[in-house]
């Protein structure tokens, strides 16, 4: 009989256990009850108040975590460091610290920096949550898609996975590497040499260089996004070249003649990464990892609260 | 080791749930306007058992059903051994205008059956609830909800445990209450 989660906080996914995943998606799985019901709301947490604090742009995955809070009764509130006293040279710790000062019991936190929910976790009460760390990890993203796999193609054990784009950025990458793993599914990672970090492998990973060989030999690409935010050194030629030889289109899932399900965590860079016509065709499963994104968010969250006395 | 005691056997067992659910057709006919409601875990096994008496004794079948889990809903939450882990919810029809049958094994505090109740108006707002019991604790009881239809009302102690033993083949169903809850 589970007791809950093995840890207070949702670090990231190389911080929790296959046991704990399994907990979280068979919570998601009713929690996705839950939202396809005429009154989508539960009061499990009409008593904990969480904090959602974006140091870092986010649209989707902030309305995804809000719209979880809220279909859980809690109550909310929003920060932006856009608009925060940031600007007047606060430090994280005492910005953390005047929140919680309120009575805050969660908080759901994007950061630029990796590592910096650890440095919260060791110094205040609440139950910590990684929307995100720099490019380290993005553990509530990684759930959703492994359960969103999960959904399509049952247990993932031996399944074929690539992992297609900017590698070397993305967070989503990291975590998505480390929950793969651990459901026993085989990871390739493919994109330009530029873009693939050069010890990967040691995480238990292959490289593939071709896109065409990855599409080929995977039962799921999960296609990111050129963050062109952090590319402040070139790492690719050109938007332009990197869409002819990584882009993802109609024309080449057609010639590979098989079944394969296509991913994108979002938002996508239409025409670079991923063209319409794959990203709006039946490959795709992109918004049902939407979908599922609220469901998993509510079972972390319902699951953490679980663990406060 | 702890002797268990054998408050209702297989024999009895059966005849109560026959009881019930011609109770039920007393007050709910062909069931046109009625659901009934099993609470995950315990009450959904007795649903079935009643919604198979009612076919085999009074020819009524189809009869909407749902299985509702209430572990979203607990007041308890983070607040006792409960176990955290849900049990699915399956209820395709909504029961606005119904009579709902809520069904569930043992009646003891009543905060089980106030939070099938407040999970319940998540699906309309029914005619009526009803309560369906096999066991009342009948003096243990926190919040004042009383069973409708009931099987059978016990006097216990307030650490002691009833356990309603299913058997998958229906043949030796029993209740045993034990003077404390095992892990």
């Amino acid at each position: 009989m589970s007791q809950g989660l093995s840890t207070k906080h949702l670090l990231g996914i190389k911080y929790i256990t296959l046991d704990d995943i399994n907990l979280i998606f068979d919570t998601a799985r009713e929690f996705k009850e839950v939202i396809n019901r005429p009154i989508k709301k539960v009061p499990s947490l009409r008593d904990i108040t969480i904090a959602n604090l974006f140091f870092e742009n986010s649209t989707r995955t902030r309305i995804s975590f809000e719209l979880a809070e809220k279909r859980l009764s809690a109550d909310i509130v929003n920060f932006s460091a856009s608009s925060s006293s940031l600007s007047k040279g606060e430090t994280l710790l005492d910005t953390v610290n005047n929140i919680l000062s309120m009575k805050v019991d969660m908080v759901v936190m994007r950061h630029p920096a990796p590592g910096a929910h650890f440095f919260l976790a060791n110094h205040i009460d609440a139950n910590i949550i990684n929307a995100g760390d720099g490019t380290h990890e993005h553990p509530t993203q990684a759930l959703l898609d492994a359960y969103s796999m999960q959904e399509k193609l049952g247990n993932l054990t031996g399944k074929k996975i690539a992992i297609i784009g900017d590698i070397f950025h993305s967070r989503v990458a990291l975590s998505n590497i480390f929950c793969l793993k651990e459901l026993g599914a085989e990871v390739t990672v493919c994109g330009p040499p530029t873009l693939i970090p050069k010890y990967i492998t040691e995480l238990g990973v292959k490289v593939e260089y071709n896109l065409h060989k990855a599409l080929q030999w995977c039962d799921v690409a999960n296609i990111l996004r050129i963050q062109l935010e952090r590319q402040d050194i070139k790492y690719i030629p050109s938007l332009r070249e990197y869409a002819l030889y990584y882009g993802v289109n109609k024309a080449l899932l057609d010639s590979l003649d098989k079944e394969i399900i296509i991913m994108h965590p979002g938002p996508i860079n239409r025409g670079v990464e991923l063209s319409s016509d794959a990203a709006d065709s039946h490959h795709s499963i992109i918004l049902d990892q939407v979908e599922n994104g609220v469901a998993v968010r509510m079972a972390v969250l319902y699951l953490l609260a679980g663990k406060r006395n | 080791m702890e002797k268990a005691k054998l408050i209702l056997d297989s024999k009895r067992f059966a005849l109560t749930i026959d009881r019930l659910s011609y109770e039920l057709v007393e007050n709910h006919g062909d069931f046109s306007h009625s659901c009934i409601i099993g609470i995950q875990d315990g009450g959904v096994i007795l649903m079935d058992k009643i919604l198979k008496a009612l076919n085999e004794k009074s020819n009524i079948s189809n009869i909407l059903n749902g299985k509702l889990d209430i572990t979203f809903y607990r007041d308890d939450f983070r607040k006792s051994s409960h176990p955290i882990k849900a049990s699915s919810t399956e209820m395709d029809f909504l029961v606005e205008g119904r009579r709902v049958i809520l069904v569930d094994d043992v009646l003891y505090t009543g905060r089980t059956i106030l939070a099938a109740m407040t999970a319940l108006l998540d699906f309309g707002r029914p005619a009526s609830i009803e309560l369906l019991t096999l066991i009342d604790r009948r003096f243990n009881r926190h919040i004042p909800i009383q069973a409708d239809y009931l099987g059978m009302a016990i006097d216990t102690m307030d650490h002691s445990y009833v356990k309603v033993e299913w058997d998958s083949k229906g043949n030796s169903d029993c209740v045993r209450m034990l003077k404390e809850k095992k892990n």
